[in-house]
């Protein structure tokens, strides 16, 4: 990270969730899966898909969209998973498509407006404009729950 | 010397696994002392155990170590010569000395700052035990004058008692190709080979081809080695230890061998054997021996003493100075294994894919193709179990640290303990020993803290004034059972349901039986209990301890009597890589059910399944009442259906007597699945214990049938674990 800092740079994956923009860094994401069938998982949280086998390692797969309270959609076969690495832990996230990875400078970074009432808000760590499109920057470590905030 | 995979490091290394198990075999042959035995040879064991970690300390210049260990050296002589009667205030310290040198040991290794306090500490108390008997001696062998001269330790270790007696022996060694592919270098060997004594070198040539004929990675060259030493065998072919089973190594004569100088093997000497025979070069047959040794073409002599080649053969030495006597072992580096492990379970996975699409083509059972199958199952069985025995090892390590915790921690509350262990001999896999020793180190201290009364109250109780904690292995049912047992006065249940309540999880008028009351230490709540004591109070952290046997796919389980005393069983599974399990349908899920649990399979008649009360239904079986669980339901697969009739139901067994019966659409297979742990980081879903890859790719959950028989239709905190337990008592 420190030699972005220098150069300013911060390259983004941008995808869609629920007809919505989102990117992360991708300097968090490892790879790029197509969907496939997820497990179940009994009891657990509704934005818990299951998990998958992820070329022998169990894969655990957030539905982002519930995550992000927004409406969740059918999944297709376009739909992908986006495995990201946070604190060595591998976690998945369904998207419906990725769209683009754009490279931008933190000048482009707004600070997003604090409007208390917007549940996913905090997730968002910054906001940024890409051909006059609102694209939201998540907030990886907001997203992916760790065990003191969901533990059942 | 740099240009290989850095020796130094190599052997260092090797020493501090020697020391393992010379630490292992001192708290051996302390406990022996201690329990009463006389024998001289127990003794002996002791002193040689700290002699040979002093010696191969020096040779590393660990000096605090050698300093240490020299001193509790010599007040073993003096136990050995008889000067002392070790009592039982000396045993103490004895005891406390050894684990100073494993603390001291392990400060090296990892090369963390040593514990000089409690070493000054140590150090006075045995020059105290010492007195004037042994305090002139002490001054002329003092530790400055140990010098980390590697080169000398060889000669007195492994024979310490016998005599020096210079044999001459005859050494034939021949590398295979192997030997240049892995990076060795005979002349290394060589060196230090003359480093023993005086060598007479010679290189057999006569297989070496003209130039034309010559393969360039092929070996011709054999050498023959006439040794006169006063090294034993085992120290001569300690040399080749790194090259065994990469050489042809031949090893005659001895201390009182008459091989004349420059023979070949007499005949009479049966050779032995480290390699299989050179393919190339089949010589293994004695014939082509004496003609190859008597008219060597050509000659190279390296004639050298030990002084010359102290500076870089001497290296090599010291980790024969550690060494115990030869057992047939290998040592292996646990990433390999590790490897092979998680190798043979993809071929697992993959035969389980390929015995699903051979399947799935409808092929005739008594095809080839289907024989061959049934042949590749057994054959990966068998591979799966071999490897699996490569990492079972005794409990016995750990809990010799046990006993280290016990007296730690007795001191430390001021009680006197006594530590009994069973079963030590008991083998789990080594993954699961390693993970073990945390919650068992919490649960000795909470035994030792809490369980036991002091010693003043124990005698009021008529009991004898040093409590006993009783550490117990056993293998049932392809499961290892562990217990840790104290004889204290038991759990005091009407102060655990008061702290329960005054935590808010229970409420006050809540009806518990002895079990629930028990269990309630288990929650997470309870741990933030204010009676932390210097160690662990009964219950602190107990939900830990609960967790991370969890995490082994085990479990816990108390049973207490007043002023008797308290027990805690764990049962794990003996491995964490495979599992023997029933492969079922659910709601469209594939589940897997540990088979040892399963008892039988039902077909359930309507008249057979009985409300108990809303919710709660029994069946009957066998003339017995068993709770009977939906496990689509349970697991929030599907709702309730209307009626059970006609349903599969699964009869299953616990180690604690619990029975259930599951409800499932359909069983699949019965097979061993490869278990791929959960990361449960954030999220553990209850009654799952881990997961597994289908033949298809797919994941299928393993189920945790105790974790469902506790509960896991209703998993809103700690209670339902409660709530649920009355229905399966009932």
């Amino acid at each position: 990270m420190s030699d972005q800092a220098q150069t300013n740079d911060l390259e983004l994956l941008t995808f869609r969730v629920a007809d919505q923009e989102y990117s992360l860094d991708i300097m968090s994401v490892r790879e790029i899966r197509g969907w496939t069938r997820t497990t179940p998982m009994p009891h657990a949280p509704d934005f818990m898909r299951g998990v998958i086998n992820l070329r022998g390692t169990v894969l655990p797969v957030m539905d982002l969209a519930r995550r992000l309270n927004l409406a969740s959609q059918e999944t297709n076969d376009r739909n992908v998973i986006i495995v990201v690495k946070l604190q060595g832990t591998l976690t998945g996230l369904l998207v419906d498509a990725v769209s683009d990875i754009v490279a931008i400078t933190e000048d482009d970074l707004q600070i997003p407006p604090d409007i208390s009432s917007e549940p996913h808000m905090s997730v968002v760590r910054a906001l940024t404009v890409i051909d006059d499109r609102m694209i939201r920057v998540l907030d990886l470590a907001a997203v992916v729950p760790t065990t003191s905030d969901e533990a059942a | 010397m740099s240009d290989q995979n850095d020796p130094m490091a190599e052997i260092r290394a090797s020493f501090f696994i020697e020391c393992e198990e010379l630490l292992e075999a001192l708290q051996d042959g302390l406990q022996e002392l201690d329990d009463g035995s006389e024998d001289p040879e127990t003794i002996n064991v002791v002193f040689r155990a700290v002699h040979s970690i002093k010696g191969g300390a020096g040779a590393f210049g660990l000096e605090a170590l050698v300093r240490f260990a020299h001193r509790y050296e010599t007040v073993m002589d003096e136990v050995r010569n008889g000067n002392m009667h070790p009592d039982s205030e000396a045993m103490k310290l004895f005891f406390l000395a050894a684990d100073h040198v494993s603390d001291l040991v392990r400060a090296c290794r990892d090369e963390a700052p040593l514990p000089e306090e409690t070493s000054k500490e140590l150090l006075a108390r045995l020059d105290e035990l010492l007195g004037e008997q042994g305090i002139e001696e002490e001054e002329e062998a003092s530790a400055d004058d140990f010098q980390p001269l590697g080169v000398a330790f060889s000669l007195d270790l492994p024979d310490m008692d016998a005599g020096p007696e210079t044999g001459r022996y005859t050494i034939r060694f021949k590398p295979e190709q192997e030997l240049f592919a892995t990076g060795n270098e005979p002349q290394m060997l060589l060196k230090n080979l003359c480093a023993l004594g005086e060598a007479q070198v010679n290189c057999v040539t006569t297989d070496l081809p003209d130039l034309d004929g010559l393969a360039p990675e092929t070996t011709y060259i054999e050498w023959l080695i006439d040794l006169e030493t006063e090294a034993a065998e085992p120290e001569i072919r300690d040399i080749f230890e790194f090259v065994d089973g990469l050489c042809m190594l031949e090893v005659t004569g001895g201390p009182d061998g008459p091989t004349p100088k420059g023979e070949g093997t007499p005949d009479d000497t049966p050779p032995v054997e480290t390699a299989a025979p050179d393919p190339v070069t089949p010589d293994a047959t004695p014939a082509p021996e004496p003609e190859a040794a008597a008219k060597p073409d050509k000659v190279v002599e390296m004639k050298r003493g030990p002084a010359e080649n102290s500076k870089d053969g001497g290296d090599a030495e010291p980790r024969k100075a550690a060494a115990p006597a030869p057992k047939s072992v290998v040592r292996v580096d646990l990433e390999r294994i590790e490897r092979l492990v998680n190798l043979v379970g993809e071929l697992v996975i993959n035969q389980a894919m390929l015995s699903q699409s051979l399947d799935e083509a409808g092929l005739s059972p008594h095809s080839d193709a289907m024989n061959g199958l049934e042949e590749f199952q057994r054959l990966t069985r068998d591979i799966q179990d071999s490897v699996m025995m490569i990492r079972a090892q005794p409990v016995k390590s750990l809990f010799q640290r046990m006993s280290r915790i016990v007296r730690e921690s007795s001191a430390a509350v001021e009680k006197e303990v006594r530590l009994l262990t069973e079963g030590e001999a008991t083998e789990v896999d080594k993954t699961v020993i390693e993970r073990l020793s945390d919650p068992l180190t919490h649960m000795i201290r909470n035994s030792v803290d809490h369980g036991l009364e002091t010693p003043d109250e124990r005698a009021a109780a008529g009991k004898p004034k040093a409590g006993t904690v009783t550490l117990t292995a056993a293998h049932r049912s392809g499961r290892v059972i562990i217990e840790i047992a104290d004889d204290g006065a038991g759990i005091n249940r009407e102060k655990v349901f008061q702290v329960a309540v005054k935590k808010g999880l229970v409420a006050p008028d809540a009806q518990l039986s002895d079990t629930e009351i028990d269990n309630l230490l288990f929650l997470p709540g309870f741990s933030t209990a204010s009676q932390v004591s210097s160690l662990s109070g009964r219950g602190v952290g107990m939900d830990v301890v609960k967790t991370s046997i969890q995490s082994l796919g085990g479990r816990i389980s108390i049973t207490s009597e007043k002023g008797k005393g308290t027990t805690f069983s764990i049962s794990l599974p003996l491995t964490l890589a495979v599992l023997d399990g029933m492969v079922v349908n659910v709601a469209g899920e594939t589940l897997v059910l540990p088979l040892n649990v399963v008892v039988e399979t039902l077909s359930l008649g309507a008249d057979d399944v009985q409300m108990l009360r809303p919710g709660s239904y029994v069946v009957r079986v066998r003339g017995g009442f068993v709770p009977l669980y939906d496990l689509g339901v349970m697991l929030g697969y599907r709702s309730q259906r209307k009626t059970d009739a006609g349903a599969i139901v699964l009869l299953i067994s616990l180690e604690d007597g619990n029975r259930a019966a599951l409800v499932i659409d359909g069983i699949q297979d019965q097979r061993q699945v490869v278990i791929k742990g959960l990361d449960d980081s954030f999220y553990r879903a209850p009654g799952i214990a881990a997961a597994t890859i289908l033949g298809d790719g797919q994941i299928a959950l393993i189920l945790d049938p105790a974790d469902i028989i506790a509960g896991v239709g209703n998993p809103r905190g700690g209670d339902f674990m409660l709530s649920e337990r009355k229905i399966a008592n009932e």
